[in-house]
């Protein structure tokens, strides 16, 4: 409903369309469990949120001095979309789909902050509620609050339009609605504490939008379908990433006869679209790689050469932190731990690169396997500075007590007598 | 059988930030109970009343005075009514814990209609 309110109303009046239909939610909590469920909900539905946004407008208008010819086009709109309600008409599944994704787009839009959308995205498109978002994110309904009033300001104020990009718009628009779907996967997957409930919905939501984008001819892009590829993978192993007690277990560890095999599937069928055209983005060659994982029975029959050429292209392409460390996994995996400690020496070094607890525990692994302890010991303790998470930190305090296991076997063997 | 009035007490301003997901739940879980209820032949009446207060009606030193009841908003008040045929007060209660309604400090009030008999 709010899709088709906001279509109507104009992107200007995200908030009005929001509240309309919250109000139209809340009348039927009120009624229907008196009156029984209306013959044709939707309609009921509609038919309410629509008056109330006609009402909100109306008294507005009375505080300016001018009329607004929108306004009276807007209520047009309205009258003709409520007799087409009633008339049971209400709701091709293709025009619904279509203002979905003018939504998304408007709630995606390049010039908001990327925090933003993605709150925006769950309230608006998803349905989600402020106490929901802000478990997610582990931040204040307060500051979610906020940010969905900024952006919405910044909707008016930018005069961004509640409609899908013209082909010419479209590659900028669509690569901001990955980036923001992206990273409203990546929220979820993340192993961070809170509600891992929540955490799966967010997952399911990104690939349900992205889903949304494929279904539709125009926006289904290559990179589309890439995305939506990563993240299949990706999700496929969210059952076998957490052992009883609630901690980490690495993609080694991993029991792969829990990775859910339907994903995968479907995964693969979206890998197999991302290959027409000859764009190769950064989703492919992060999709390629999490395929080969995804395809491989056994940890230890990985193909690292396959996945190292990825991570070498993916590395030409974004060189940032995350890509590099993993590349230097891979490195250290096909080369040994030498060429791994050189590869990640390689990565520049700034503020942010101190702070990523994955390049230090990385180091401090290759370290381990080389036997330097002390020096394995001071990249752990690194990581654990940084580490953001009670999962993340138990993980490394493991990795620590693993070292002292094994710092105490090696001097003991070096100091049996020759 | 006999019937049973069930009045739904409700808390004031619940659930009014529930988002429409939410929404949609409860109004299930409401549409599931009602139906059971219809298809057992045992709704007899379903009665919202409105959130504007009402009026109540007192003598006050020999004369009526007539004022506003209390808004939702702020006090708890009766938001509607069910009759429902059930074989005795057992019965009656299973009905009204059932449904969604006894949530926050929302309560329920299960009277029995007596039967006029000639």
């Amino acid at each position: 409903m709010v899709p088709r309110l906001t279509r109507i109303l104009g992107a200007q009046r995200l908030a009005l369309a929001e509240d309309a239909v919250q109000f139209a939610m809340l009348q039927a909590l009120e009624l229907w469990p008196y009156d029984g469920v209306p013959e044709y909900p939707s309609a009921w539905l509609s038919r309410v949120a629509y008056n109330r946004a006609l009402d909100v407008l109306r008294s507005d208008r009375k505080l300016r001095y001018f009329e607004d010819e929108k306004e009276s086009e807007i209520r047009k709109k309205i009258d003709e979309l409520q007799s087409a309600n009633e008339r049971g008409l209400a709701g091709f599944s293709q025009e619904v789909a279509d203002e979905k994704l003018a939504l998304i787009f408007t709630c995606c839009h390049p010039v908001l902050p990327r925090a933003a959308s993605v709150a925006l995205t769950l309230k608006v498109v998803c349905g989600f509620g402020v106490a929901e978002i802000a478990r997610a994110f582990l931040a204040t309904e307060v500051s979610i609050s906020q940010r969905l009033v900024r952006a919405k300001k910044l909707i008016r104020e930018q005069g961004i339009r509640c409609e899908v990009p013209s082909p010419a718009q479209l590659p900028e628009r669509l690569d901001a609605v990955l980036e923001v779907l992206y990273l409203l996967f990546t929220e979820g997957y993340a192993a961070s504490s809170g509600d891992s409930l929540i955490k799966n919905d967010l997952c399911e939501e990104a690939i349900r939008l992205g889903e949304s984008l494929a279904e539709n001819s125009a926006m289904a892009q290559p990179e589309v379908h890439a995305l939506l590829a990563l993240m299949l993978f990706q999700a496929a192993r969210l059952p076998a990433r957490t052992d009883e007690f609630g901690d980490l277990l690495l993609l080694a560890e991993q029991d792969r006869s829990l990775w859910d095999r339907a994903m995968i599937h479907r995964g693969l069928l979206h890998l197999e679209s991302a290959a027409a055209g000859e764009k190769l983005s950064t989703y492919h060659l992060q999709a390629e790689v999490a395929a080969i994982h995804a395809n491989t029975d056994e940890f230890t029959s990985t193909n690292w050469e396959q996945i190292l050429a990825l991570y070498d292209l993916l590395a030409e392409k974004q060189p940032t932190p995350v890509v590099l460390t993993n590349r230097a996994v891979a490195v250290a995996q096909v080369h040994g731990p030498v060429e791994g400690l050189a590869a990640l020496a390689m990565i520049p070094s700034d503020e942010q690169l101190t702070r990523y607890p994955f390049l230090h525990s990385a180091e401090g692994e290759f370290h381990r396997r080389l036997g330097h302890f002390d020096d394995a010991a001071r990249c752990f303790n690194l990581a654990l500075e940084c580490a953001r998470t009670e999962p993340e930190r138990r993980f490394i305090q493991k990795k620590l007590a693993g070292l002292g296991a094994e710092s105490i076997a090696m001097h003991k063997g070096k100091s049996a007598p020759q | 059988m006999p019937n049973f009035v069930l009045l739904l007490h409700q808390s004031p301003k619940m659930l009014s930030n529930a988002s429409p997901e939410e929404i949609q739940t409860i109004l299930a879980k409401y549409g599931a109970w009602r139906e059971e209820l219809v298809k057992a032949n045992k709704m007899r009446a379903g009665i919202k009343l409105g959130n504007d207060g009402g009026r109540h009606l007192r003598l006050n030193g020999g004369k009526v005075a007539v004022t506003d009841g209390p808004y939702s908003e702020s006090q708890e008040v009766l938001g509607g009514l069910f009759m429902i045929e059930a074989t005795d007060y057992d019965e009656a209660v299973r009905i009204a814990q059932t449904g969604p309604h006894l949530v926050g400090g929302n309560w329920i009030e299960v009277r029995s209609v007596d039967r006029v008999h000639p």
